[in-house]
């Protein structure tokens, strides 16, 4: 065991190193889209001493490498920074909603966006691997095509398509669930739950086809192996073949592609968002890229950037356990 | 003996399909079995032994199929009988133990969680009663720490140690037949014998029939009261093991006898004060921080071959990756010719690396699949001697002159279109390329079926006369050392044993553990097993004798 705990230990700081170096790359990247914060809101006709003054204001006429130790030294210290918008320009954006600090902004709009992905993971993962065990259990035959045809083409679907016939079909046609999930704070979890549920089985249709396909295909990769011709000579049933005896081996590319998917979920699910009016975390970093916000991007790349790792950290670690070898060294 | 054979296999033919065609395997092969009755099935690799031996299981693998016959266990017709009528057959009336035990349990699943999976799953027993049961199938397969071998995880056990316990899951339905495929081939001499007699006490106990599939005749003559010979998927004769052994009818049978006649005549002793071509000098060596050599030294002189041998792990071949400079020893040195060699092969010059050259045991993996013989003999050529063009394509050609393959024929083959031996004689060539006076071959023949390694033997010794040629010959088939050894050298653990002239090692005496090697080999005589058991007892045999020392 501590043979793993060690593993993880050094998984987590090559986490973290990937992190500083993901700041710089946010840093810089943000800095290299055309025009500011004090352009995009004065306009075209605004004066260079009006725009000289709000980039005075901002700090933005420091050199760029003394802000990104600035906003460093902010973000370990648990300080995200002050919205552009929100900090002087609220009243005149019209954008005001009383939060001050970006990860006021941000909290509730990324607590909307997990819930979202909680909803859609809970429904996705277990659909997807209960799917690819039965196409594998039938591959090659008709229910099998079906199954690849119905996810490939989900998968290929542009999701606001998708989207819309979820609502033709479960919101207009037959009213089941709302059309419209404008969530808020203080709504009931069963409330929540309902509306959420249209945007959560669009998202589940979108990663559904990745991650039934892995099953799938690890589990039939096995199928040739001496232990499974072992399992089949002692008189076993299909299904506890491949559920008991290829299944346990073939996790570890499973947990990878579930988990990629997972971090999409987080990240990159901004058109359902907009087609569901979903208060997500998605919707806001768009907006601020518009206005070119550069705290709320920063930390919105970066919240990104740190899920994603987290997702994969929390893969390997879950791989290198499915692994006996590994658990109960000799 | 009773009326009705338990099973009755009539002129069964097998296909299997590769390039779209299906092409003959076994051609109309008649098998019958009697209960309680083991039957011997021998033969090359691609004999078709395997597939048969699954046939009477009903079972075929992917892309193999029965094309024509019947196949009947106790009266129930296998090949018209629906998947779930077989499903309830096997494992539970019919059971089957894989050659390698190690591939064969799932990784993941500990292994009384496997042996108790058979009987409840046919609802024979429930889970505690075949727990228990199979502690006492490893008590009597004499499995060490029986109580407790069967919580652990398939990797953290040893490899005769696995097969016992396959063979113990084998029995936990008390099958009427047992197919075993090739179930000692993996394991060492030592380790052999004691599966050897764990299986046959067991299948006598319980009065089991069984197929016993081997390419080995001195295993089967040791297991079997029937022997059943097949060729390329025809069966060449049957008959009990005595007659067959003392009597054999048909030629290739006598062929296949006759192998292990091969023996090289001695040579005289080594002169006094001769410079040794290649010399190892108190060599310690370690992979990381694990020590695996300590103080190894052996000399090798001209024209003549030294034998290696000793089980797994006894640090042969990383004898030979220090002599080559792949592991820099850490204590000791390497003298080629008198002369000390760097310890790692990035500090020596072309010169020196030509000097020595290896064989591999696998050459499917050792040759480059996408190059051509022609080009794979050429690399070395033109690296070492500098030849080019003409030049080159002409010593080429001699090299596959001498390794006794037409050069216009196999130039511009893959090794893929090789049969096994002819790659290992490409090996050799592409060795003999850079014209060194030393090889190290390690384990050439342990791959290849007996007639075929007897080919690449006499291969060997020709060269050796030719073109005075050293070997380092490491491996653990101790029939292969009496036949073409000048020296043996004895290994164990990291440390010689024991060395000397050959006449004198297979002469007693000898240290214990040389004679245990020699001891465990198995011979022709059907009564080698019973004799050796009564003579030692069952406890002084194989690995409980080995970690007694």
């Amino acid at each position: 065991m501590g043979n793993v705990l060690k593993i993880i230990l050094q998984r987590l700081a090559l986490g973290l190193l990937t992190l500083l170096i993901v700041s710089m790359v946010i840093f810089v990247a943000v800095n290299l889209l055309p025009g500011d914060f004090a352009q995009s809101i004065l306009g075209q006709g605004a004066t260079p001493e009006a725009v000289a003054s709000i980039r005075t204001d901002l700090g933005l006429d420091r050199p760029p490498v003394t802000r990104y130790f600035q906003w460093l030294g902010g973000v370990l210290q648990g300080d995200l920074g002050t919205s552009f918008a929100q900090a002087n320009f609220a009243s005149f954006t019209g954008t005001d909603s009383g939060a001050t600090t970006v990860a006021q902004q941000i909290a509730p709009r990324f607590a909307n966006t997990m819930f979202l992905a909680m909803v859609t993971a809970a429904i996705a993962v277990p659909f997807s691997i209960i799917l690819g065990i039965l196409a594998a259990l039938y591959r090659n035959t008709v229910f099998d095509r079906a199954t690849n045809i119905f996810t490939l083409s989900s998968i290929s679907s542009p999701e606001f398509f998708l989207a819309y016939i979820l609502i033709l079909f479960l919101a207009v046609l037959t009213p089941i669930f709302p059309s419209l999930s404008n969530i808020y704070e203080g709504m009931a979890f069963s409330e929540r739950l309902e509306k959420s549920m249209l945007p959560a089985l669009t998202l589940t249709l979108v990663v559904t086809a990745h991650m039934m396909r892995m099953t799938r295909a690890a589990i039939i990769n096995l199928l040739a192996s001496p232990y499974i011709e072992m399992a089949r000579l002692k008189g076993l049933s299909p299904m506890r073949v491949i559920v008991k005896h290829a299944l346990p081996n073939a996790l570890a590319p499973i947990i990878n592609v579930i988990a990629l998917n997972l971090a999409y979920l987080i990240t990159g699910v901004v058109v359902v968002e907009v087609v569901f009016v979903y208060p997500g975390i998605g919707q806001l970093f768009v907006d601020s890229v518009k206005i070119r916000d550069i705290p709320v991007v920063q930390a919105c790349c970066l919240i990104f950037a740190t899920a994603f790792i987290l997702l994969n950290l929390t893969a390997d670690i879950m791989s290198i356990l499915s692994n006996p070898r590994l658990r109960h060294p000799k | 003996m009773t009326d009705q054979p338990l099973v009755k296999m009539r002129d069964v033919w097998l296909e299997g399909r590769s390039d779209e065609l299906w092409n003959p395997i076994i051609n109309g092969v008649d098998l019958t079995l009697q209960k309680g009755e083991v039957l011997g099935l021998i033969g090359e690799s691609g004999a078709g032994k395997s597939t048969l031996g699954l046939a009477a299981m009903g079972y075929t693998r992917d892309g193999v199929r029965i094309s024509k016959g019947s196949v009947e266990f106790d009266g129930i017709d296998l090949l018209t009988a629906s998947a779930a009528v077989k499903r309830e057959l096997l494992g539970k009336r019919i059971a089957y133990v894989a050659q390698s035990a190690a591939a064969s349990f799932n990784p993941a699943h500990k292994l009384m969680d496997q042996h108790v999976e058979g009987p409840v799953q046919h609802g024979v027993m429930g889970r505690g009663d075949s727990e228990a049961d199979g502690i006492e199938l490893y008590r009597k397969l004499r499995l060490p720490n029986p109580d407790e071998i069967g919580f652990r995880y398939p990797h953290q056990v040893s490899g005769g140690q696995l097969q016992r316990c396959m063979t113990a899951m084998a029995m936990s339905c008390r099958p009427d037949l047992i197919i075993f495929d090739e179930p000692t081939t993996a394991l060492d001499v030592t380790t052999q014998i004691e599966v050897l007699a764990s299986i046959r006490d067991i299948v006598e106990q319980f009065d089991t029939a069984a197929i016993y599939i081997t390419h080995d005749l001195a295993v089967v003559a040791q297991m079997a009261d029937t022997i059943k010979v097949l060729l390329k998927g025809d069966e060449v004769e049957t008959a009990d093991t005595r007659t067959m052994l003392s009597a054999p009818t048909q030629e290739y049978t006598k062929s296949l006898w006759a192998v292990r006649s091969f023996e090289r005549p001695l040579k005289p002793a080594v002169q006094t004060g001769a410079v040794p071509v290649v010399s190892v000098q108190n060599v310690d060596a370690s992979y990381g921080t694990v020590p695996v050599l300590h103080d190894v030294s052996f000399d090798m002189h001209e024209g003549r071959t030294v034998a290696v041998v000793g089980e797994s792990g006894s640090g042969k071949s990383t004898t030979a990756r220090c002599i080559t400079g792949l592991l820099p020893p850490k204590a000791g040195q390497i003298l080629v010719n008198g002369e000390v060699m760097p310890p790692d092969y990035r500090k020596r010059n072309k010169d020196q690396l030509r000097q020595v050259q290896m064989i591999y045991q696998m050459a499917d993996t050792a040759l480059n699949p996408r190059m051509s013989i022609g080009q794979i003999i050429a690399r070395p050529v033109e690296f070492y001697l500098g030849l080019k063009g003409r030049e080159r394509r002409k010593r080429v050609d001699s090299l596959l002159e001498q390794i006794e393959l037409e050069p216009s024929q196999y130039y511009h083959r893959l090794p893929s279109e090789l049969s096994g031996g002819q790659k290992q004689r490409i090996g050799i060539a592409r060795a003999l390329a850079a014209e060194p006076k030393f090889i190290i071959c390690d384990e050439v023949t342990s791959a290849l079926d007996q007639l075929v390694a007897e080919g690449i033997l006499r291969l060997l010794a020709r060269l050796q006369d030719e073109l005075s040629l050293s070997y380092m010959f490491i491996t653990h088939d101790l029939a292969t050392v009496r036949a073409i050894a000048d020296e043996v050298v004895v290994m164990k653990d990291g440390r010689v044993v024991e060395q000397g002239p050959k006449k004198d090692m297979f002469k007693p005496p000898h240290h214990a553990y040389t004679d245990l090697l020699l001891s465990s080999v198995p011979e022709m005589d059907p009564d080698w097993l019973t004799n050796l058991l009564n003579e030692r007892g069952v406890d002084n045999i194989g690995d409980a004798a080995v970690d007694k020392m």
